[in-house]
């Protein structure tokens, strides 16, 4: 079955970046209120692919992201990130691959407000290498210029707008240039013109540099531009 | 900078008012630890210096004679009540040996030898009890400081020559150059010129002593050559306890310190020492709540930002290094402003808080000491105040955060 998503894939042959292999997500595991989630998805993301995650609310998307990144463990299943099996992976080990592989933007920005945008793009590169240095600043500022924050870099979060926000938002998950950027409904939040702003910068990251993404939205007009569209239906994949 | 100081830093920056009220108790938490620990340190100082200025640190004498039970040829006891015995006046057997070796005994500072019995003084018709002290006045005065006590005359005994005490000058009506005469107890007698009146501040000592040459009161006390005690000062006045206590068990003689001697007062010290004691521990468990109040507030209202940091690849290790070091950072800061706050209050208390004779309460000059165990104190309090709210931190689910953040 996993082969034959492979095949769908429009990417295939360009290597895998992400493959999800039965994943089962279940909450409250061994009480009264147990419930799953997701009930065995199977799914690829080729290297460089841009896919929509679509599906109505509460369909699991979300749980499907967060597994995805690292940050809760399937229940059951398998998912290899850059080929390699994350089960194996102690909580260091997730924590690593995390910070290397992965950028995430969110529905909420999430920016650190005591930091500037400046500051804010830098954070990965600072975990990742314990303290500040030059090249990281470069990078950042690189990025916020790519992102059209060339003159926003010393301002805190409250003093931009949520587009801007977002796009510092964008700028910090390609800090440490990871292979592949979560977005849960990165849009979600913005005005329409933001959105397709917004949009159109991530799509302009991919075609430029080859970062796969996998971006969770509700706007069927945004979905259709992307390379792929997964769909979840009540915790399945729909084909 | 490293990133877990970077993030602590700036957590406390943009906390402003949090960060302010917290090292602001933390600095008064250390500064009141400081001060009441030097304002109970030099009230008891200058309690001790006015109890040791008419007292040596430790006396050495003869060991008291014990009297015998009466055995019979078993061991068995015959007599079944024990009267104590008249204790006669006695000289330290070898005392010369032994006063040569107390100076090599650590922490003896002055060693005078004294020979010192009772008997009357008179003059004129009128009569008196008095304590005769035979002295080598070069040697005494570094043990007992009459000089400066000295009302009239001079601090000199030649040979024929006495000091008297205040009251008993007034009780023979003899001023400085007068004659007494002195009847001892073994009944041989002598009479002096006063040189010097003294007032000691102790009523009892006034009306009794009054010091002569030590061969003087060798001969009236019928001990030739002999001394029935000798006086020695220590460096520190709290060891004396110790140092006399070695010092018997050395020589085999009875060595009774000032601490032994004045029980009451080592009582009321040690109270002391318990209250101060008891108001420190307060104190830092006080500062130990708002430290670690103020984190876990800082903790819950970071809860989003804490799970961002996750995401962006921070681990719970690190996350908790950032709260035990704001911990420690609001530790160290009280303890440097608190010492700083401390040192204003003991220079202001040294003029405001003056003993009766107008001398200063407390030295502007405090131990280092203090300062440095306040401080470490306050910075490991920091840290241990830390440790529930990082750990906390580190706990939190990442999804939880972003979730519902
Ligand atoms: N910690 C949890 N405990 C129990 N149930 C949970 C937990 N987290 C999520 N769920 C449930 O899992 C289901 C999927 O949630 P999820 O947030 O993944 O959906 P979603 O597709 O992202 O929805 P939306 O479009 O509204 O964001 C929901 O029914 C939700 O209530
Ligand atoms: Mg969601």
């Amino acid at each position: 079955m996993a082969e034959q998503l492979l095949e769908t894939g429009s990417a295939a042959g360009r290597g895998q970046i992400l493959r999800l292999e039965g994943v089962r997500k279940s909450y409250n595991v061994g009480t009264p209120i147990e419930a799953e989630v997701l009930h065995g998805i199977d799914m690829t993301l080729a290297a460089g692919e841009f896919v929509a995650l679509i599906g109505p609310s509460g369909s699991g998307k979300s749980t499907l992201l967060h597994l995805v990144g690292l940050l809760e463990r399937p229940t059951a299943g398998r998912i290899l990130i850059a080929g390699k099996e994350i089960a194996r992976l102690d909580e260091a080990g997730m924590t690593e691959l995390r910070g290397r592989t992965l950028g995430f933007v969110f529905q909420f920005h999430h920016l650190l407000p005591e930091f500037t945008a400046l500051e804010n793009v830098m954070m990965p590169t600072l975990i990742e290498r314990g303290r500040y240095d030059q090249a990281m600043r470069d990078r950042a500022k690189w990025l916020l210029g790519r992102v059209g924050l060339g003159d926003a870099m010393a301002k805190k979060p409250s003093a931009l707008s949520g587009g801007m926000q977002q796009r510092v938002a964008i700028a910090r998950a390609l800090a440490v240039n990871p292979p592949m950027v979560l977005a849960d409904e990165p849009t979600g939040n913005l005005d329409s013109h933001s959105a397709d702003e917004i949009f159109a910068l991530m799509r302009e990251i991919n075609r430029d540099d080859g970062t796969a993404f996998l971006v969770v939205t509700h706007d069927a007009r945004l979905a259709g531009r992307c390379d792929r569209r997964v769909e979840l239906m009540d915790g399945s994949v729909r084909t | 900078m490293p990133f877990e100081w970077v993030l602590a830093l700036r957590f406390l920056r943009e906390g402003h008012m949090q960060t302010a009220l917290i090292v602001a108790g933390t600095t008064v938490g250390v500064a009141v630890i400081i001060f009441i620990s030097a304002l109970m340190n030099g009230l008891q100082a200058s309690l001790a210096e006015r109890t040791l200025s008419t007292q040596s640190h430790i006396t050495v004498r003869a060991p008291d004679e014990a009297a015998m039970p009466v055995l019979d040829r078993a061991g068995q006891a015959v007599a079944a009540h024990i009267e104590p015995r008249v204790q006669r006046l006695r000289s330290i057997d070898q005392w010369e040996r032994v006063f040569r070796e107390l100076p090599a005994i650590p922490h003896v500072v002055d060693v005078s030898a004294i020979a010192t019995g009772s008997g009357f003084a008179y003059r004129g018709n009128a009569s008196k009890s008095i304590a005769l002290i035979g002295v080598d006045p070069q040697r005494y005065r570094r043990i007992v400081k009459i000089e400066d006590k000295i009302k009239a005359g001079a601090y000199r005994i030649g040979p024929g020559e006495a000091m008297i005490g205040i009251e008993l000058a007034h009780d023979l009506g003899a001023a400085v150059g007068d004659r007494i005469r002195v009847l001892s107890s073994e009944n041989r007698d002598d009479v002096f010129r006063v040189t010097g009146i003294f007032d000691l501040g102790v009523r009892d000592l006034n009306r009794r002593w009054v010091i002569m040459p030590l061969r003087s009161a060798q001969s009236l006390l019928d001990l030739p050559g002999g001394v029935t005690h000798i006086d020695l000062t220590v460096d520190d006045i709290f060891s004396a306890e110790a140092v006399a206590q070695q010092i018997a068990a050395r020589t085999g003689l009875t060595a009774d310190s000032w601490m032994a001697i004045n029980t009451q007062l080592l009582t009321a010290f040690k109270n002391q020492t318990m209250t101060t004691r008891t108001v420190r521990l307060f104190l830092i468990l006080i500062v130990a709540l708002g430290i670690a109040s103020v984190l876990v507030v800082s903790v819950v209202q970071k809860q989003r930002e804490i799970g961002i940091l996750r995401a962006i690849g921070a681990s719970p290790r690190r996350i908790m290094k950032v709260f035990l070091i704001q911990g420690g950072i609001v530790g160290g800061a009280g303890a440097l402003m608190g010492s700083g706050l401390a040192a204003l209050m003991i220079y202001g208390a040294s003029f405001a808080l003056r003993q009766d004779d107008g001398s200063a309460l407390i030295s502007g000059r405090i131990d280092a000491s203090y300062y440095l165990s306040a401080a470490a104190v306050a910075l490991l309090t920091g840290l241990l105040a830390a440790v529930a709210p990082a750990r906390r931190a580190a706990r939190l689910d990442p999804v939880e955060a972003i979730r519902y953040g």
